[in-house]
């Protein structure tokens, strides 16, 4: 109905149905929706006024009484989390985590969000509605078998049980359902023509998959990636179990747990860490939050 | 320093032998005669994902079922006794109570939540702020989320923000992580504050997809805007609404980071997935673990079938 109607729709008229949207703004709908940010934003202000004040500070009153004069607000506790108490070295795990299990589980996906949308084969319906299926499977259900898997493997005589590698391999596979879904629907959705005249130039697949599939789904590919870092970057689990007990190889995730329950009391170092664990997230989130929001509404929903 | 070497040279050496890969299958299919290389390309293009699916979640799946009926060493067969010992013992069902809260709560707050704040910034100028505020939190961890909220709800009125406001009323500060039952609902909130962004970000987007001229007409045939937003919007709506459910109800079952930094399952506030690591961990009960594992996975199955069904209509429409 648009087709027709869309001509007609030009200058004043269009301005009015916009209008039309934007129906009735009154006060209980402004009180209501500055209520809703205020709720939204406190608990996080919260931890970026805590994270700034001395331990005397902290022990004598609240972080509200800090927003007002006089300002004593320092960068101790930063310095104690990130070179005392191990968040530097987490910092960079996170990154050498993170980093490595995107890129591996992007081009992974990617070669066989391919094969779905545009090679022929027996068992293809069946093997994506497994992809889809396996959307939902709760990784609790695999940490046993990994487990055990990861403890009898050896890779060129070198244990990976409790490596960064083993947790690379963890969240490849866990990550690659979500990828597959995402890749191949958007692959599927490209026009057909464009491969089909590829085709008949002489192109093989490698060359239309490298110089047509890729840079036409670049945005795509960069929902992905940033959902998949995001992912990997705030994962708790995964690296408790794959990783143990031993702190040189935590990421900020599992450092910041730790710290968390060892060390509640101590409010100051604890909101400190909090905010060196969010601040990469933050960073991706505000610079990247187009590609973020039309991950998340392309209907590819993770589970 | 050499963990940041090797992952400086997977980052490049991965890209590397992926693409090699890809180009050397592709020149070996180009000698073979064109019928033999239809029937095989898709398979090695294949191969690497449905090895890593296999290895990390087809195969550990299958064991863990088959672990389940096995004692803690794994050793004798016991049946259903490790199933027996979940739906017998206070703590596990008091979990899996936990569970259906987690499950009813968080779900239908945050879809309520979030349907009720798209409509609403629909029709203000600063939508995008609102947006960003509501959604901001999806960017960060729960284990983050845990602290950010352990410092709303601590006991002391210095430190806790939400005592502080108590006593301020002249009230005394209530103990919102240790008041079983109450104190699921604190945590189920923590998830709330997490997931209403998303759930508002993907209505708000159908919202938009909603035609200005279908309202207009309503309420120029006399509805009001209540009317306009349960007879029209409401059912436009409901697919998406259907999906961020079934997403939401599935972080549900799965809860665990929240419990495990806010409260490690005390003060009555055990979920399944906090259990399960606790009996793997800290009782090495191999086969109770898995056991409550099977039991998350039965409790997910309704919602894969939704979603499989759901693909498939998509399919048909294509």
């Amino acid at each position: 109905m648009t087709q027709a109607q869309a001509p007609v729709l030009v200058g004043a008229q269009v301005q009015q149905k916009r209008g039309a949207r934007r129906r009735g703004p009154s006060a209980p709908l402004h009180i209501a929706l500055i209520a809703i940010m205020v709720i939204w934003a406190i608990p996080a202000i919260g931890l970026l006024v805590a994270s700034f004040r001395t331990a005397a500070a902290t022990n004598a009153s609240g972080w509200w009484t800090a927003i007002a004069p006089p300002y004593e607000f320092t960068f101790a506790n930063y310095d104690y989390v990130l070179n005392r108490a191990g968040f530097w070295n987490s910092f960079l795990n996170s990154f050498v985590i993170t980093i490595p299990a995107t890129v591996l589980v992007v081009m992974i996906a990617a070669f066989a969000a391919y094969a779905f949308a545009w090679m022929e084969f027996p068992l293809r319906n069946f093997l994506f509605v497994v992809v889809v299926g396996l959307l939902v499977v709760p990784l609790q259900v695999t940490l046993i078998p990994v487990l055990t898997l990861l403890r009898d493997v050896n890779l060129f005589g070198n244990k990976i049980n409790g490596t960064i590698l083993a947790v690379w391999l963890a969240h490849t596979g866990y990550g690659l359902p979500f990828a597959v879904y995402l890749l191949r629907n958007y692959f599927g959705s490209l026009p057909r023509e464009v491969f089909e005249s590829a085709s008949i130039d002489g192109a093989g697949p490698a060359t239309a998959f490298f110089r047509l599939a890729l840079p036409m789904s670049v945005p795509a590919i960069a929902s992905l990636v940033i959902f998949q870092f995001l992912w990997v970057w705030n994962d708790l689990l995964v690296s408790l179990v794959y990783l143990g007990p031993v702190p040189q190889n935590h990421p900020l995730s599992v450092t910041l747990a730790n710290l968390t329950t060892n060390f509640g009391g101590n409010w100051q170092f604890v909101t400190a860490a909090a905010f060196v664990s969010m601040i990469v997230p933050i960073i991706v989130f505000f610079s990247l939050q187009r590609y973020f929001v039309r991950g998340i509404t392309g209907g590819a929903v993770k589970g | 320093m050499d963990r940041i070497i090797s992952a400086i040279a997977v980052v490049v050496a991965v890209p590397l032998v992926l693409v090699g890969y890809i180009l050397v299958v592709e020149f070996i299919i180009g000698r073979l005669p064109k019928r033999v290389a239809g029937g095989i390309r898709p398979w090695l293009w294949l191969a690497p994902a449905l090895l890593f699916l296999g290895v990390f979640l087809v195969y550990p799946t299958i064991a863990t079922i088959f672990r389940s009926f096995y004692n803690q060493s794994g050793k004798n067969l016991i049946g259903l006794d490790n199933y027996a010992w979940f739906f017998g013992q206070d703590s596990t069902l008091l979990a899996l109570r936990n569970n259906v809260l987690w499950v009813v709560f968080l779900t239908g707050f945050v879809v309520g939540l979030g349907l009720l704040i798209a409509v609403l910034v629909d029709r203000v100028k600063y939508e995008g702020v609102v947006k960003s505020i509501v959604f901001l939190p999806m960017a960060i961890s729960f284990v983050a989320a845990g602290v950010i909220w352990r410092l709303v709800y601590d006991i002391q009125p210095t430190v806790g923000t939400l005592n502080a406001g108590i006593t301020a009323t002249g009230a005394s500060p209530y103990p919102f992580i240790s008041t079983a039952p109450w104190n699921n609902f604190a945590l189920i909130f923590v998830g709330v504050w997490m997931l209403t962004g998303f759930a508002m970000v993907i209505l708000s987007a159908g919202l938009k997809g909603v035609s200005v001229e279908l309202l207009e007409a309503a309420r120029v045939d006399g509805a009001n805007e209540l009317q306009v937003f349960r007879r029209i919007v409401l059912p436009l709506l409901a697919p998406t609404i259907a999906v961020v459910a079934t997403t939401i109800v599935i972080y549900a079952l799965k809860t665990f980071d929240v419990v495990y930094v806010m409260t490690n399952g005390n003060f009555d506030t055990e979920v399944i997935a906090n259990r399960m690591y606790k009996e793997l961990f800290n009782n090495g009960q191999q086969g109770r673990s898995a056991a409550i594992a099977v039991v998350l996975l039965i409790a997910i199955i309704p919602v894969m079938v939704v979603n499989v069904r759901r693909f498939r209509q998509q399919e048909a429409v294509r």
